[in-house]
């Protein structure tokens, strides 16, 4: 990566610059389970859960494992396990 | 090293004028062709701003001059403008210039190149507003550099010459230029004021590679995660590295077009036999210049380092500089409270891994305003010579009154 000093960067640049790393748990969806009510991609505080051909995943590249998805869920079908990287 | 001839040199007194420290300070400002001003006013800084708004009011000078809410503002906008291409300028004293302190990182971070006078003033509490440089030193490392004046005529050189150190495209660093509050701001002594066409052919027109610009959009000092922030302090750090040959680059540059030279990095004053070298940065080196005069004529081999980088800090000019001495006493406005001081121990930081086994004692003189006398010069040498033999204190507060603690 080309590091402009200043942190000099041009638009859009968080599709290069990804932000999850700083994820402790990871929310994991049981399929089995969901009920396609998009409550998480509703309450997701980054937006980076959307369906995907037609299961709803987060985005591990921007998912902060705030788990605040987890706590939505409905139909508590969401668990935060402990990353080990 | 460069060796400046600061007291020695002839000048040529024809365009001499009699004015104002702040004044003089003003004057090299428009003469630098500044686009923005920001700033806000505060004792003993205040008269060069008000002299610079004086200016832009008479319209001898094109340039945007905004008042703002306080120093935080002050410093802020001129990130935005700088960014947008624009040649800034503030100045600031002590309690302004910590009011600043969030903004100097974001400024030394984006590598926006403001240039900003520093009157230095003591810190409160206690209120003082007289001199000494603890408001700077507390700055030392925010990123930006610092340089350090002895009178006038250096304040208003060095300010010309910060830009074309500040602005050069692999440096792109923000820089103080500190000049002691009241004794330089508020004197009145002759000056030679800069003239506009030199400085034009001086200092090309700042143009930096990227700005920013609705056509173009970009943004600058946004977020770096734990996998790319070293990387960019180390960007920073490199830069003040590069900045050690610029700033005796510019200094020679200097001197062919105005012919004058203070040194670059540090000055020198009967160093070279010295067997008692002094080491201090700003206006006292004129008390301990006139107290070297005074002991040589009674024999005594005792000389000056003058520190004017203080960041970047010059370890291997002070190395060469000091490698001969049999003491070195550092005399500085600051103290580091619960350590020592600033000066002295950045000093002896450089010499601990050379081979230069030299007693080194540190001074915190001056503090709040208080005079430094040459008597109180003798005193500090009489110790450093003591130190020779033994040394009793690496470190401590000149005329410490005890009789009232």
């Amino acid at each position: 990566m080309d590091l402009k000093a200043g942190r000099l960067v041009d638009p859009c640049s968080t599709r290069k610059t990804l932000t999850g790393a700083w994820r402790t748990f990871v929310p994991v969806v049981d399929q089995e389970k969901c009920i396609k009510c998009s409550l998480c991609e509703i309450y997701c505080p980054e937006g980076c859960i959307h369906q995907v051909n037609g299961q709803f995943v987060p985005d591990l590249d921007y998912c902060k494992g705030c788990s605040v998805c987890a706590h939505e869920c409905p139909r508590t079908c969401i668990t935060m396990i402990l990353e080990e990287k | 090293m460069s060796k400046g001839n600061g007291s020695s040199m002839i000048r040529d007194t024809a365009n001499m004028k009699v004015v104002e420290g702040s004044y003089a300070v003003a004057h090299a400002v428009m003469c630098c062709r500044p686009d923005v001003i920001s700033a806000y006013p505060i004792t003993p800084q205040t008269h060069i701003v008000e002299n610079l708004s004086q200016m832009v009011a008479d319209g001898e000078l094109d340039c945007e001059f905004l008042t703002v809410d306080s120093e935080f503002s002050a410093l802020s906008v001129l990130i935005g403008a700088s960014a947008c291409g624009a040649r800034t300028y503030s100045s600031t004293t002590s309690q302004g210039l910590a009011l600043m302190y969030e903004v100097l990182y974001n400024v030394s971070g984006m590598r926006i190149p403001v240039v900003m006078n520093v009157a230095n003033r003591a810190m409160g509490a206690p209120l003082n507003i007289w001199n000494d440089q603890q408001d700077s030193i507390g700055a030392r490392d925010v990123g930006w550099l610092q340089i350090y004046v002895e009178d006038v005529q250096e304040a208003v050189d060095a300010t010309l010459q910060a830009y074309k150190i500040a602005e050069d495209a692999q440096i792109r660093t923000p820089i103080m230029v500190c000049m002691d509050g009241f004794i330089l701001t508020h004197v009145y002594e002759p000056v030679e004021l800069l003239d506009k066409e030199r400085a034009l052919e001086f200092l090309p027109p700042f143009k930096p590679a990227d700005i920013l610009d609705p056509a173009h959009p970009k943004s600058f000092g946004t977020f770096a995660d734990p996998s790319t922030f070293t990387e960019f302090r180390y960007q920073q750090f490199e830069a003040q590295l590069k900045a050690l040959e610029k700033i005796e680059l510019v200094a020679r540059e200097f001197e062919e077009t105005f012919g004058r030279n203070y040194g670059g990095l540090i000055d020198s004053y009967q160093a070279d036999d010295a067997e008692v070298l002094l080491v201090t940065m700003g206006s006292v080196v004129g008390t301990i210049k006139d107290a070297i005069d005074a002991m040589r004529s009674e024999g005594k081999k005792v000389g000056l380092i003058k520190v004017r980088s203080y960041r970047p800090f010059p370890v291997l000019a002070l190395r060469k500089a000091l490698k001969d001495a049999s003491a070195v006493a550092v005399i500085e406005k600051d103290v580091a409270i619960g350590a020592e001081a600033g000066l002295v121990t950045d000093l002896k930081a450089a010499f601990y891994n050379s081979s230069i086994r030299v007693p080194i004692i540190g001074f915190a003189a001056g503090l709040g305003g208080r005079d430094i006398t040459v008597k109180d010069i003798r005193k500090i040498v009489e110790k450093a010579e003591a130190a020779r033999k033994e040394m009793k204190s690496e470190f401590e507060f000149l005329n410490l009154r005890e009789e009232i603690l």
